[in-house]
């Protein structure tokens, strides 16, 4: 067991100069067989790895990165949390992974700083106001909080906002979930690295799997940069690369794969205290604790594996957010970056058996997939360990693209998607 | 006011006789024109100029550059601010205002000092390790460092000012304009090949702006000179100063940045700042480097600064930094520094030297002139808060390890560390290169060229003069070749060659009180001093298992600052490599993200804000609906009639008086922004086929017909009505929001499905002006307009169009209703449109002709059933789940005809399109209202479906809504209920269509 990380502890060490940490993960050698590999250390992947421990007791479990824990979508995201979806099944998934999120901090003793700071949709048309309203009826029937503000609360929420009538596309309204927010990204890979680790799980960074082994329909292990390793169990949890890794099995997903970019600006002193997402405006913008603007924009239009930032879309993205927020036409950004998204045809994520016996999926998050990491995870683990989807993932199976069930959320991402 | 007393009595780059008054922190002092608000302050002595991000300690001038991580000023008040500038590289104008960052009450004394009383409970990643309990307090903890964060602040007030775009392409764009980018563009320019020199400075020349030395036997600023002339008398050069390429993107496409303001508070009449958007054949980089400090015992006092940056200050801006300096270096070239300032009679206290013996001219010239050279030695201790007042320097053990002696204390007031310099493979990295390790100068040079891009000079980690002339003249001279062009027979600049032995890498330097340096505790090392991330942070990391670079950036926030780690991240990861045991070869770099430095946000956006940051479309008619009172409704971009109220009427007054109007009189809607597509070619009846869901091979000429659009999903995607002009041409109408959608899928299944189908599209929406007059007395208003269209109904029966004219003016006429209604859809050539319809209103009058919105229009179908997609569907609704099974054909295929089939589209209990009568009629449900068949006290509650439009109908002097609900066609009659946050309504499923459901009323 590690040693708990408190103020105590922090007091504690700074007497021995910090000489004492432990460290967070080890860094293990593969061992020759595990009953689950998980490719991917991402997120999903290391939260696959402690529930995997902590609720179904499988330990011998290898989390197998590529690059580094927590490197692909996990470190590039906008870091915005939230459960305020459409549809039944997305919104019971979501808030699932968001009441874990509300615990979580203590669960893993890893402070993901969680911030429920409160996101706001704004309507900027009648078929927006229209759309709101029937999102927040949902969303506070299936239980989860939701509410409609008018103009005037928007504007006394986000003084800086332009609410003024003479706006290309005024605010008309706008819908809050006050138990949204943002959480620190890397802190959440960490934190249940740690944890995974603290149970015995190996994480494998720089070891890249090359192929998936089979014995007829059954997986038997991997091929990686690092040598052969078997498993009972594999489970791809590779954003970003979902089909490509997937193929290595043998399987075609229904999964196109979009460069998504985000951009900060230069740290300023605090100016917004909630998340602001405008569908028609194409923008989404948070302000992080050490003060800088964090933006998203749309996908990019083009299907692409490099994460490589275009000046086109933050010329949009730098517009739309001047014109949400007129003041920002005078700070400067700073950083402007990349990761790839996985997208389903119906903007839906698949946690899923696989027709490969003891192969598992889990992808297609497509702009969704931080505010998903611990329920993901969590499901993940479910289905893994019985073999068979829990219930709240049984609807995000991959025959969903065969029956025609789809789980329509194009709606659901601020943006257009 | 302040005297300058720091300014040489002569020297510098800066105009003595134009004095500028300038106040910085609320004091006044004066600088020259040529000055930056660095230099200017400096020479009056301001010594601490801002209070570090984490621990608040003072901080002076680090450097002369874009490097610089702790001058960062706010600048300006008012609508005009700037928070987070770098006063290095701000040039000096008069009446300028700026003030220090992120320090309460002042810099000099700071509140948030405290941080650094508690620095050793604040190490790298702490607030991970704590604020998790009680739960609850975390939002309250976060307040506080929020509040504690941030640098400067943002505007109140909205900009004045406007930025402007400009394109421009290139043979060959050359980044940088100091002696490799001149040399560069010399030998581009003269080959004829169309240039752009870009300089992130106001003057061309780089680093020779800083040195005394000679190119072809004159000074090399009288070189620079030269070159600039002749470069701007060629035709094709463009030269662009103040201007920063910051983002190198694919398709050797370039962002860069131009300011165009100085006087940032009076700024000239025309835009502050434009971005360049350049797309060239050939790049040549030509960034220069960026000297790296070195890492020793409180190297963050005001006072220590890079080594390059003294004779910087010294030579191009007559500054002396201090009164006795001490120059600590692992190389040659910090020499040159000892000799700067010893020629400006700046008193050079001692050079302490990493190397034992070091050897070469530039050495024996210090030697040479009684500066006492301690090699072997390092600064082991810096005294001084505010500012630096001594240092302590020790002898080093054999391996550089440790000290091996005791320390002596050197009285000095500033301190110039050189460890070496970093070439800029910024824009390299960017462009998709993989810069590489390079042992002799320790730093990272550029690889292999992965889109049309050579580096040239010092960003490709060739240093001296010679060889950064010979570079940019060699690169520049094949730049212009693979563009194209001969190079010219013109002989390359030359400067003399100055002999520099090796540096000597050592990463951490002991500090005078032995032993302690490893453990990480004593004297802080710093190693990103803009982020305050030190040597201990970064060995606590490492031993913390966070052993990636890109994990040590982000827990230690190393880099993260707005100077992006320019003089830090070297240094970091090579204290990270020996913390690991690694070579920094193998811990690689993090990834050079554009932008190289920060981008006003006004520049990206350009002139896409306000008003113009999207197209608002408008109709022929809408200033004839702006003097009728409407109010407009934004549909994708479109401004369309809402309403039209009177003076006193509210809303559903105005709503009742059209909808009535138009059951009972006439009624005028301007449909022209329904999407309108013309479809020609011998194979356009074919592919209408296979869009829509219904048969069109064998419609006649002269008919229209409805349809439905699928995707392959089998979800409705779009609706309309569209005509056959002729064998070969068709009219399509989309709905008005999704007409580029569609004409988008069009061209998709025509271009990468179905290329043998001969068919042409095109959007011809803004050539028609279209009105829709309908009601019972259209038909009266028609014939007086028409002479040549014959009305009869059996003539001219529903879903038929004919060719005529209409008051005069040709025109397409379309007997379709959206309201059940005899109706006339009329579409003339667009500049017509307002005379038509000024026309039919005048001649209506006497028939009550009343024009109406779009709300009206959905009231008027609503009480038909019809549906609108995107408010009846949203992507889930098949045409069966419409009720409109008889637009499906049995027979043929079309796209989404599979999907059909599947098992979750032939399912019992899917959502079905129905009316829905509220148990109090005057009651209108909430549009967006969910519907539950049990209710229950409280959430959760399982909900049936959803209201998707609601209305009051003055026709049936009722509300009226519709609805899809879970198997609703088997649940007529069932009371149902919206439950809503306040109150819950109740309402009965009853057929869709409200209104003539027999349709009696279509021929009037």
């Amino acid at each position: 067991m590690k040693s708990k990380y408190s103020i105590f502890s922090l007091v504690r060490n700074a007497m021995g100069y910090h000489q004492g940490w432990e460290q967070a993960w080890r860094s293990p050698e593969p061992k020759p067989e595990y009953d689950v590999i998980i490719i991917g250390g991402g997120g999903h992947g290391l939260a696959t790895a402690y529930y995997l421990a902590k609720e179904h007791g499988i330990t011998n479990v290898a989390v197998i990165e590529k690059g580094w824990i927590g490197g692909g979508n996990t470190g590039r995201n906008t870091t915005i949390i939230r459960s305020n979806y459409l549809w039944d099944e997305s919104a019971r998934l979501y808030d699932m992974s968001l009441k874990l999120y509300e615990g979580l901090s203590q669960d893993l003793n890893f402070n993901i700083m969680l911030s429920q700071r409160g996101v706001l949709n704004l309507a900027h048309n009648l078929h927006d106001l229209r759309e709101i309203s029937r999102r927040v009826n949902a969303i506070r029937l299936n239980g989860i909080d939701s509410e409609m503000l008018s103009t005037a609360d928007v504007q006394a929420m986000v003084p800086i906002l332009d609410c003024s009538k003479n706006a290309r596309y005024p605010i008309l309204g706008a819908s809050l979930q006050k138990r949204g927010g943002v959480a620190r990204h890397d802190g959440v890979a960490w934190g249940y690295a740690r944890a995974a680790d603290a149970r015995g799980i190996d994480i494998i960074q720089k070891c890249e799997v090359t192929g998936i082994m089979r014995d007829g329909d059954t997986v038997t292990g991997v091929e990686t940069s690092r040598g052969t390793i078997k498993a009972k169990k594999v489970a791809i949890v590779t954003a970003g690369h979902t089909s490509h890794v997937a193929a290595m099995a043998g399987l075609r997903l229904p999964i196109e794969s979009f460069p998504l970019q985000a951009m900060v600006s230069e740290p300023i002193k605090p100016i917004l205290d909630c998340v602001v997402m405008s569908g028609a405006v194409h923008a989404y913008i948070s302000q992080s604790d050490r003060g800088e603007m964090v933006m998203g924009a749309g996908i990019d239009h083009f299907i692409s594996y490099t994460q490589k930032s275009t000046l086109a879309v933050v010329e949009q993205q730098m517009a739309a957010v001047t014109k949400l927020i007129p003041i920002l036409s005078r700070l400067r950004l700073m950083r402007q970056w990349a990761g790839i998204v996985d997208t389903c045809p119906d903007a839906s994520p698949i946690v899923s058996k696989t027709p490969v016996e003891g192969l598992y999926v889990n992808g297609g998050w497509g702009t969704g997939g931080f505010k998903g990491t611990p329920g993901s995870g969590w499901v993940f683990a479910h289905t893994i360990a019985q073999d068979r989807p829990h219930a709240l993932n049984a609807p995000f199976a991959l025959e969903r693209f065969t029956t025609g069930a789809l789980i329509d959320e194009h709606g659901a991402a601020a943006v257009a998607h | 006011m302040s005297t300058s007393r720091n300014r040489l009595a002569e020297g510098g780059r800066i105009e003595r006789t134009k004095t500028l008054a300038f106040t910085f922190n609320g004091r006044r002092y004066t600088g020259f024109e040529g000055d930056t608000l660095a230099s200017a302050l400096l020479a009056n002595g301001v010594k601490a100029l801002a209070r570090s991000f984490k621990y608040h300690r003072p901080r002076g001038l680090y450097s002369a550059g874009v490097e610089e991580p702790n001058a960062v000023v706010q600048l300006e008040n008012g609508a005009r601010t700037r928070p987070n500038l770098q006063a290095t590289e701000i040039e000096l104008y008069d009446g300028l205002s700026a003030k220090s960052v992120n320090c309460w009450p002042s810099v000099e004394f700071d509140i948030g000092a405290i941080n650094s009383l508690a620095a050793r409970l604040l190490p790298a990643g702490f607030y991970y390790k704590t604020f998790m309990w009680p739960k609850s307090f975390w939002m309250t903890y976060e307040k506080v460092i929020r509040n504690a964060a941030g640098l400067g602040t943002a505007p109140k007030l909205p900009d004045p000012d406007t930025y402007d775009k400009m394109h421009e392409h290139a043979d060959v764009l050359v980044v940088g304009g100091g002696p490799s980018g001149l040399a560069a563009a010399l030998a581009a320019g003269r080959s004829g090949a169309r240039v752009i020199l870009a300089d992130q400075e106001g003057e061309l020349g780089g680093r020779m702006l800083s040195e005394n030395e000679t190119i072809d036997g004159k000074p090399a600023m009288q070189w620079v000179e030269d070159a600039t002339r002749e470069l701007t008398a060629m035709d094709d050069v463009r030269i662009l100063t103040r201007t920063t390429a910051f983002g190198y993107y694919d398709q050797n496409y370039l962002g860069l940045l131009e300011r165009r303001h100085i006087n940032v508070a009076r700024p000239l009449p025309h835009s502050s700042e434009r971005l360049w958007r350049v797309r060239a054949r050939q790049v040549v980089l030509a960034t220069g480097a960026i000297e790296r400090p070195l890492v020793f015992a409180n190297n963050d006092r005001p006072g220590v600064m890079l080594a390059g940056a003294l004779r910087s200050y010294v030579t191009r801006y007559g500054v002396s930094p201090g009164k006795k300096t001490v120059i600590f270096t692992n190389n040659d070239d910090a020499y040159r520094s000892a000799l700067a300032l010893d020629d400006a009679g700046i008193s050079v206290a001692a050079v302490v030297d990493l190397r034992n013996d070091p050897d070469g001219p530039l050495v024996d010239a210090v030697r040479a002139r009684d500066i006492s050279v301690f090699d072997g030695w390092a600064i082991t201790a810096v005294i001084g808060k505010m500012a630096v007042k001594a240092v302590e320097i020790s002898e080093l053990s054999a391996d550089s390890e440790n000290v091996s002696g005791p320390a002596k204390r050197i009285d000095c007031d500033v301190v110039g560390s050189s460890g070496g310099w970093n070439p800029v493979v910024h824009l390299h990295s960017q462009s998709g290169g993989k810069a590489r390790f390079d042992e002799t100068i320790q730093s990272f040079v550029p690889g292999p060229s992965v889109q049309k891009e050579q580096s040239a000079g010092a960003c490709a980690g060739t240093f001296s003069l010679k060889d950064c002339l010979k570079s940019g003249h060699d690169v520049g001279k094949a730049a212009a070749k693979l563009a194209g062009f001969t190079p010219s027979r013109h002989k390359q600049p030359v400067a003399d060659t100055v002999f520099e032995a090796p540096l000597q890498a050592l990463w951490i330097v002991p500090s005078s009180n032995l032993d302690n340096r490893a453990k990480g505790f004593g004297a802080k090392h710093f190693v990103d001093i803009h982020s305050d991330v030190s040597v201990a942070d970064i060995e606590l990391a490492a031993r913390e298992g966070y052993h990636s670079v890109e994990h040590v950036k982000r827990y230690t926030a190393l880099g993260m600052g707005p100077d992006q780690g320019k003089t830090g991240n070297i240094p970091g990861m090579a204290v990270l490599g020996q913390a690991l045991g690694q070579p920094i070869a193998e811990v690689g770099t993090t990834t050079f993200r554009p932008p190289f430095t920060p981008v006003t946000y006004g520049a990206l956006a350009g002139r896409d804000i306000g008003e113009f940051s999207d197209p608002a479309r408008k109709t022929a008619m809408h200033h004839w609906h702006e003097a009728a009172g409407a109010l407009f409704e934004d549909v994708g971009q479109w401004k369309r009639p809402w309403y039209y109220p009177k003076p006193g009427e509210t809303m559903q007054d105005a709503l009742n008086r059209e909808c009535l109007a138009a059951r009972n009189a006439i009624g005028i809607l301007d449909a022209s922004t329904l999407g309108k597509i013309d479809i020609q070619g011998p194979d356009a009846a074919e592919f209408i086929n296979r869009i829509y869901t219904n048969a069109w091979i064998k419609l006649g000429v002269g008919k229209c017909r409805y349809g439905l659009m699928l995707g392959e999903d089998a979800m409705v995607m779009d609706d309309g009505v569209t005509a056959r002009l002729g064998d070969n041409h068709f009219h399509m109408t989309t709905t008005t929001g999704n007409a580029a959608r569609v004409l988008g899928w069009l061209e998709e299944w025509l271009q990468t499905e179905w290329p043998e189908l001969q068919v042409y599209c095109n959007s011809v929406t803004e050539y028609w002006s279209t009105m829709t007059i309908c009601g019972p007395r259209a038909g009266d208003l028609m014939a007086e307009f028409t002479t040549d269209i014959d009305l009869d109904k059996e003539a001219f029966p529903f879903m038929s169009f004919r060719e005529g004219t209409v008051g005069g003016i040709p025109a397409r006429v379309f007997r379709i209703s959206f309201t059940g209604e005899l109706s006339y859809e009329i579409n003339v050539p667009a500049n017509m449109g307002l005379a038509l319809w000024t026309a039919l209103m005048n001649a209506g009058e006497k028939y009550g002709i009343t024009p109406y919105g779009t709300e009206t229009m959905h009231i008027l179908r609503a009480e038909k059933g019809y549906i609108i997609v995107g408010q009846e569907t949203d992507g889930t609704m098949t045409p069966l789940d419409l009720g409109m099974d008889w637009i499906v054909s049995k027979k043929k295929d079309f796209i989404g005809r599979r999907s059909l089939s599947r098992a979750d589209c032939v399912r019992e209990g899917r959502k079905q399109l129905v009316g829905l009568l509220t148990t109090n009629p005057a009651e209108v449900l909430p549009e967006g209202a969910q519907l539950v068949a049990d209710l229950k006290p409280a959430p959760p509650m399982d909900m049936i479906g959803h209201v998707t439009s609601s209305y009051y109908s003055a026709t049936l002097g009722r509300s009226i809504a519709l609805a899809v609900v879970k198997d609703g066609r088997n649940r007529m009659g069932e009371t149902i209920h919206a439950p809503m946050e306040d109150k819950t309504m109740d309402c009965e499923i009853v057929d869709p269509v409200f209104f003539d459901k027999e349709g009696s009323r279509i021929d009037g």
